[in-house]
């Protein structure tokens, strides 16, 4: 027998008048802070996900011969911010790796763009993603997450190094800090405004 | 996590999400998308019999307000394929009604990114 699930009504999403779901991506490398910076911001306690490797409908036919074969999954994390009556935006959080296609495309589909985030240590780690984030015709923004807390030393090295077009934004942030973190998400939102235009 | 505890712990074997989802395949993305927003139907009185424990299960945790597909599946801690595929069946049974994300187009886009641009600079000043 299963119980019936109890969420507290905060799980839910606040009813609006036609309330309609928008998406922002934060990716960048395994462990740059993504989930910390989800988890900073989110009004929910972030969740997480998993998409089987096979796609559910592949995954029966290889059932057939091949009983007890292991799927890979991989977790994506999700947070969300209501925004107004009319919006309510959700955060994914994904690592960058290329083999995730099915999950890649679920999550860029619709999505209004994607920050980023990078450690100025560990540049090239990143190329990966934003490659991955350029394959899918996704605007973005870099958002540095300063571990030590030390300023960015040297922006233009940074924008030679990932080879950023010029207006594409850099800020630094803390992703533990909800403030910072914001203030990461809201230049990523300009810079889509100016790209809409 | 609550209520589905007593659900099976997600292991390796593909046998359990083959019998939970009765060998359906993947309804498209324009019908359930991760942030599709799913909520149960009011007015139906009382619980169908017909469905799974897992489909019940689905049913009552939207049936407090609208949840994203990406959160359900979180909350239940199922595969995303598979929360995927109960959730089409609950719909096309007329339990579940779906609102999908807002088309995009230029325009909406615009006005879309206004409103989130306001909202969280309202939210966090
Ligand atoms: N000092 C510091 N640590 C951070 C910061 N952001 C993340 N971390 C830590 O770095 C580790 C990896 O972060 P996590 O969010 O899990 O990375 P993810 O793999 O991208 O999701 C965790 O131990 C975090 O606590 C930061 O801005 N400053
Ligand atoms: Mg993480």
């Amino acid at each position: 027998m299963v119980s019936g699930p109890s969420l507290d009504e905060q799980a839910y999403v606040r009813e609006g008048a036609s309330q309609t779901a928008v998406k922002i991506l934060v990716v960048g490398h395994f462990a740059v802070g993504k989930t910390t910076f989800i988890g900073a911001i989110s009004e929910i306690p972030p969740l997480s996900t998993e998409e089987t490797m096979t796609r559910a409908a592949e995954a029966v036919d290889d059932l057939k011969g091949v009983q007890g074969k292991t799927t890979t999954t991989v977790a994506m994390d999700f947070g969300r911010l209501t925004i107004s009556d009319r919006v309510v935006l959700y955060l994914f959080g994904t690592p960058g790796q290329q083999r995730f296609v099915q999950m890649w495309e679920d999550m860029a589909r619709g999505a209004l763009g994607a920050l980023v985030l990078v450690d100025p240590e560990r540049l090239a780690d990143s190329f990966a993603v934003i490659d991955l984030i350029e394959q899918y015709g996704l605007d973005y923004a870099i958002a540095v997450n300063h571990f030590d807390g030390s300023p960015l030393r040297d922006e233009t090295a940074l924008r030679d190094a990932l080879d950023l077009l010029d207006d594409t934004p850099v800020v630094t942030c803390d992703a533990r800090d909800e403030q910072s973190s914001a203030e990461a998400l809201i230049t990523l939102v300009r810079h889509l405004q100016d790209r809409a235009h | 996590m609550t209520g589905f505890d007593e659900l099976e712990p997600q292991t390796p074997e593909l046998v359990r999400p083959y019998v939970i989802t009765k060998g359906r395949g993947l309804p498209d993305e324009e019908q359930l998308s991760l942030i599709t927003l799913v909520t149960a139907v009011a007015d139906r009185q009382q619980r169908p019999t017909r469905l799974s424990p897992e489909e019940q299960s689905l049913l009552e945790l939207c049936s407090a307000g609208y949840l994203s597909v990406a959160e359900i599946a979180g909350h239940t801690q199922l595969p995303l394929g598979v929360v995927k595929i109960l959730l089409a069946a609950l719909t096309e049974g007329g339990y579940l009604i779906t609102r999908p994300p807002v088309q995009r187009a230029p325009v909406a886009d615009r006005e879309i990114l206004e409103e989130v641009l306001n909202g969280l600079r309202a939210k966090f000043g």
